[in-house]
């Protein structure tokens, strides 16, 4: 806003949302997007996405297999409001309708480095039984306002869920200038190339305020 | 120094001694019932008693301390009269032992009834288990028992002998053989409590005091109550398990210790903060992101705070400081008025402390905010659903279907529509001929000569107006028109910001003006060979209906009639109505003026704010809220569409009952002394008073959190509020004029759920529009007020339960309770609430020098708005005709616009007789100068093209008691023929 360019580190977010595992599920695809706060800025990459659908292969194991590439640099002053990732999956039902197979959230690694994250999914039930016989003949499950509530800790404890299913993401993370602002993201950090000078190494001199 | 807390399991451990405590009982039990036996030969008589002993059967009940610890099995008497029960119970006991009570019950099928009790003695502490012989008690009960076999009973007088003489009574008795005794620990010591500690003898009774029970949790923390808790239980100095305690008498004694009067939850937070307080006050950053986090207005959305101290520019700040201190300084450039610019700063100062108030009540989520959800298709809602597929598909009078909902957070600038269905309007006033000089306005006229045919006297069309953009229907003939026309206007959000509370709080107002059109025919020009005629169209205009935006998007729709605001003098057109062929209306005959017919609704259909889920704090007595809660419940679940309010929300945010707003209060004296003869005069001053004070919906001014309901001295010093406030402050002022008068809680349009004033006059009556000022006799058909929910006076609170909400189906008699439920009943008495208004209310004096400045001031503006608006064309000014017209307004004023209309246009007509003039004034209770710019800028004066056009602009403002102002603003045009 006002400010003149204040000091910023960057986030640079290289992976894939690789598949799921929804056993009792097939031709789902998944949605996803970015919540982060308000210190934080995209500055490069989709903010959100769809994938293909996918079917179960019939000799493999009953994984689905997106393989959707995520690539993103967040800029921020403050790690507070740390980006998430939220994807949510749907398929259709018997009916053909598109209904939502389930909802997760997973903060992006704070270290650079590779990572595989694992996100259980859930999805919202219906408040009254017999509401789940008319949701599932009229092929409208309850579904959250907004996917984003899921990043949210927010009133939740209104909600039941039930939980179903995997989406395995990985990630590729690359930090910038987060020694020089004083945050030290841990000692995931292998060996220190001091010869390369470059700027996006992880390990930097550190800088005392 | 210790704090409390740690001194708390010190006295647990005390009390653990008794813990230890273990009781063993062993108990058998020998009962023989000995009435019930005549040994003899087995008849069919004793087989009916042996029957009955053998359904009948005996337990015990254990009463430690008068408490039902255990009982035994049920066991039936055997043939000798003898209960074997051999049963032991262990008690591990807390409390010392002050009883053991063994109660016999007999037990016939599942009924039992009480035999006996025997009191057990405590047994002393070297009575041990394993060491102890069965002790027998006696017991016996002079309960009489008839059998009606052979069986004796009991309390009976029976005879041995054949004859019958010597007879004797027996009664129920037997004996009871148990023990009790103390049971022995793992390491062979016995679990009797201590000897000292007996209550045998000192305390008898009372037992030994327990340090929780005697004092109370909450007073373990405080010094004195222990410390007289030490010397009432005569607690023993010397013992080592009360040494602790001891220890801290003697240190709070000696004053050392001071227990602090908090409880301190964190004990460690001083270990975990990061950063001392002085460097977290010190710090720019945090203070930024702190402010940031309490969603104070500049900073709610600010973005990337720098995360190093030394970026953070004071710039930053410079806003947010300046609005701080401004809250002092007043700005008179905006407000004209220095009064009102105080208002504004204590109404903003109790906005924010309301709104702060309710920033926790907003996190509060529902299931319909996160999950969106189909709901359960009821029986009924199948059942229309099916009646509905036998509808016709195109009915010949078609119903407005409900719409999808529409939350707002995912809309943008020109998602958002209004609708405006102008479907027709009546009693246009219509165009006067210039009857006086007939021979110089006919022949410029076109439409002079539909004059001659009679036919048209206006030609009116519907502008709307709203954020600026107009639109405009068709024209139609006469002062009935039919237009059916539907106008969309877009929406923009204040700031771009289509959250429910900022729709809320948009202050935008819709006009619906009727114009006349009037084509002038400007020369005849004969190019080509063929005539061509050049004609000017001019709009004149007759009236208006304003309607807040914050109106229709709570109320999702409206739906009606209203009654078209004309002005008390219309140059140039007659208010006659055209008594003419359709004489079927008679129902309207009773009330004046113009009326339009429209339907607004906001497309798409928004989700209106709902109410706060919030109870609040209150001082009334917990059974009135009680009650007030279901009677509230019971009519919403009868009557779900009957408004009815039993407790209102005070400016404090406390709850109060709504009778307390209700008393008698006195009008300023200057109103009484304008009429000292005509009461009727007097009242319709007193009301219009009361309208003079500006309208500001709540849902406005606290962005839709929540109605509060500020008292009559309060209102009066903010000099704004709702409809409910209007009302309130009428009915205490025709209650002091000795009026029989109640409040009603109902439902208008358009203002939705609202309050409006009730007054029984001369057998009839009477119901006041508060905001208005006018009244409508109960039959009137085009009274606002649509349905009536609940009166209200100082004593009752009452429901309507007739059939009917509409005013003229309803009967107003609250005496008969078939047809009006009262709150307060012979069942329910009315407490006695006093009311929170003051006694009398205090007026400030008129400061006519003040009216006068602020005349000028808004004149001034006015002229330059005008002028702004043309900016083409040169504005002039006509003097002469402005002093008359000024000159004219303080008598409207007077005789609140009526009477003087004719001779006033007469007036005129003489003085510039050979102007075409068009003019009305405008009359509004002052806020701000804003509204006056836009009600003037909404009449379109300014809009004529004319070359040779004069203006005239007149203004004053009437002073009343306590700064209410009324603004009078003529406004003419003048063309030179």
């Amino acid at each position: 806003m006002a400010t003149s360019d204040p000091s910023v580190f960057l986030l640079t977010v290289n992976g894939q949302i690789e598949g799921a595992d929804f056993p009792e599920y097939d031709n789902l695809y998944c949605k996803y997007c970015f919540v982060y706060g308000h210190d934080w800025a995209q500055i490069s990459g989709l903010e959100e996405g769809i994938t293909q659908i996918t079917c179960k292969g019939s000799q493999s194991s009953h994984k689905l297999i997106w393989n959707f590439p995520l690539e993103t640099t967040f800029k921020s002053t403050n790690p507070s409001g740390w980006p998430q990732l939220v994807v949510s999956v749907y398929g259709p039902d018997v009916f053909g309708n598109d209904v939502v197979r389930g909802y997760g959230a997973t903060h992006i690694p704070f270290t650079s480095g590779q990572h595989t994250k694992t996100v259980p999914m859930f999805v919202p039930e219906p408040t009254w039984r017999l509401q789940k016989f008319t949701s599932w003949l009229l092929g409208r499950r309850p579904e959250y306002t907004d996917p984003k509530v899921v990043a949210q800790g927010e009133g939740r404890e209104v909600t039941r869920v039930r939980s179903q299913g995997f989406v395995s993401v990985s990630f590729h993370i690359l930090t910038k200038d987060m020694k020089k602002l004083g945050y030290d993201t841990g000692p995931s950090s292998p060996v220190n190339n001091g010869s390369d000078a470059s700027a996006w190494s992880t390990e930097e001199q550190t800088y005392r305020m | 120094m210790r704090e409390p807390s740690q001194w708390v399991p010190m006295i647990s451990r005390a009390r653990q001694g008794d813990q230890g405590e273990r009781e063993r009982w062993l108990q058998q039990m020998r009962v023989s019932r000995l009435p019930g036996l005549i040994a003899g030969q087995v008849k069919w008589a004793e087989v009916a008693r042996r029957e009955d002993v053998a359904k009948r059967s005996l337990f015990i009940k254990i009463l430690y301390n008068g408490k039902e610890v255990s009982r035994t099995d049920s066991r039936s008497l055997n043939t000798d009269f003898r209960v074997h029960f051999g049963q032991i119970f262990n008690l591990k006991i807390v409390n010392c032992p002050q009883s053991i009570n063994l109660q016999v019950f007999e037990e016939l099928g599942s009924s039992c009834s009480l035999l006996t009790q025997v009191f057990v003695p405590v047994p002393e502490p070297s009575v041990l288990t394993g060491s102890v012989l069965l002790e027998e008690f006696e017991f016996s009960s002079n309960q009489r028992v008839m059998f009606d076999h052979e069986g004796v009973g009991s309390d009976v007088p029976l005879s041995f002998e054949p004859d019958g003489s010597n007879k004797q009574t027996l009664l129920t008795s037997g004996k009871l053989s148990c023990c009790v005794s103390w049971g022995i620990g793992e390491d062979d010591v016995p679990l009797a409590p201590p000897v000292s500690q007996q209550p045998a003898g000192i305390h008898s009774g009372l037992g030994r005091l327990d340090a929780v029970t005697s004092i109370g949790a909450s007073g373990l923390y405080d010094m004195k109550k222990i410390g007289e808790w030490a010397t009432q239980s005569r607690l023993d100095p010397n013992d080592p398990k009360n040494a602790s305690i001891m220890q801290l008498l003697k240190v709070a004694r000696s004053g050392e210790v001071t227990a602090p009067d908090y409880f301190r939850l964190e004990q460690l937070q001083e270990e975990f903060n990061f950063v001392t307080d002085e460097e977290l006050e010190g710090s720019k950053r945090f203070r930024l992101l702190r402010l940031r986090n309490q969603e104070v207005a500049e900073f709610r959305s600010y973005k990337c705070v720098p995360g190093l101290e030394r970026e953070v520019s004071d710039k930053v700040f410079q806003e947010y400081e300046k609005r701080l201190k401004d809250g002092e300084i007043i700005d008179t450039k905006e407000h004209l008025d220095s009064h009102r610019a105080l208002v504004a700063k204590y109404l903003q100062k109790i906005r924010e402390s309301v709104i702060n108030r309710f920033l926790l009540a907003k996190h509060h989520y529902l299931l319909s905010d996160l999950v969106i959800e189909e709901e359960i298709p009821s029986i009924g809602i199948l059942g229309i659903n099916l009646f509905k597929l036998a509808e016709s598909k195109r009915p010949l009078k078609p119903q407005r279907k409900e719409r999808k909902k529409v939350t707002a957070q995912n809309l943008s600038d020109g998602d958002i529509r209004l609708l405006v269905n102008i479907i027709r309007a009546y009693d246009i006033p219509v165009r006067r001929p210039h009857s006086n000089k007939p021979g110089q306005s006919t022949p410029s006229v076109i439409q002079g000569n539909d004059w001659l045919i009679g036919q048209v006297q206006v030609r009116p069309f519907v502008e709307v107006s709203f954020q600026r953009t107009v639109l405009q229907t068709t024209t139609a003939d006469g002062p009935n028109p039919c237009w059916n026309e539907e106008l969309q206007l877009p929406f923009s959000a204040p700031n771009g910001d289509y959250s429910i509370a900022s729709l809320q709080s948009a202050k935008d107002e819709v006009f619906i003006s009727i114009f006349d059109e009037l084509v002038y025919e400007t020369g005849v020009s004969d190019k080509d060979g063929g005539k061509s005629i050049h004609t000017r169209a001019e709009k004149h205009w007759l009236g208006s209906v304003k309607i807040p935006f914050s109106t229709i998007y709570s109320q999702s729709r409206i739906d009606g009639t209203f009654k078209v605001n004309t002005p008390s003098v219309l140059l140039g057109y007659s208010k006659e109505r055209s008594h003419g062929t359709n004489g079927g209306y008679d129902m309207r005959s009773l009330s004046e003026g113009a009326f339009i017919t429209v339907f607004i609704t906001i497309e798409p259909q928004l989700v209106p704010g709902e109410p706060i889920r919030e109870k609040f704090d209150s001082q009334e007595d917990e059974h009135l809220l009680q009650a007030s809660e279901r009677f509230e419940r019971d009519a919403a679940q009868r009557y779900p569409d009957r408004p009815v309010i039993t407790t209102v929300i005070d400016l404090n945010g406390k709850t109060v009952f709504i009778t307390r707003y209700i008393r008698p209060l006195n009008p300023p004296q200057e109103l009484l002394d304008a009429f000292p003869n005509n009461p009727q005069e007097a009242t319709a001053l007193v009301a219009r008073f009361v309208s003079l004070i500006p309208s500001l919906p709540d849902r406005v001014s606290f962005s839709g959190v929540c109605d509060l309901w500020s008292t009559c001295d309060q209102f009066l010093t903010l000099l704004a509020g709702d409809e409910e406030e209007h009302a309130v402050l009428l009915c205490n002022y025709f209650l002091s004029m000795g009026k029989k008068t109640w409040l009603i809680i109902g439902t208008a349009i358009p203002e939705g759920p609202t309050a409006y004033v009730l007054t029984y006059e001369q057998s009839r009556y009477l119901i006041w529009n508060p905001s208005s000022g006018q009244y409508y006799g109960q039959y009137d058909t085009f009274c606002p007020l649509q349905t009536v929910g609940c009166l209200v006076n100082a004593d009752n609170v009452w429901l309507n339960v007739q059939q009917y909400t509409a005013p003229m189906r309803i009967s107003f008699d609250t005496t008969k309770a078939n047809l009006w439920k009262p709150f307060f009943s012979r069942s329910f008495s009315h407490p006695g609430l006093s009311s929170v208004q003051q006694g009398e209310l205090v007026y400030r004096r008129t400061d006519r020098a003040a009216a006068a400045e602020l005349q000028d001031r808004i004149e001034k503006i006015l002229k330059e708005k005008i002028m702004e608006w043309r900016p083409r064309q040169p504005t002039r000014w006509n003097r002469y005709c402005t002093t008359t017209l000024k000159q004219f307004l303080p008598k409207l004023e007077l005789s609140g616009g009526r009477d003087v209309a004719e001779g006033h246009r007469h007036e005129l007509q003489s003085l510039l007789g050979d102007n075409r003039i068009a003019g009305f004034p405008l009359h509004l209770p002052f806020s701000e100068i804003r509204p006056i710019v836009e009600a003037v800028h909404s009449t379109g004066v300014h809009n004529i093209q004319a070359s040779n056009v004069e203006f005239a602009l007149a203004v004053y403002v009437h002073p009343y008691p306590n700064n209410v102002l009324s603004v009078w603003v003529y406004l003419a045009s003048l063309v030179r023929t």
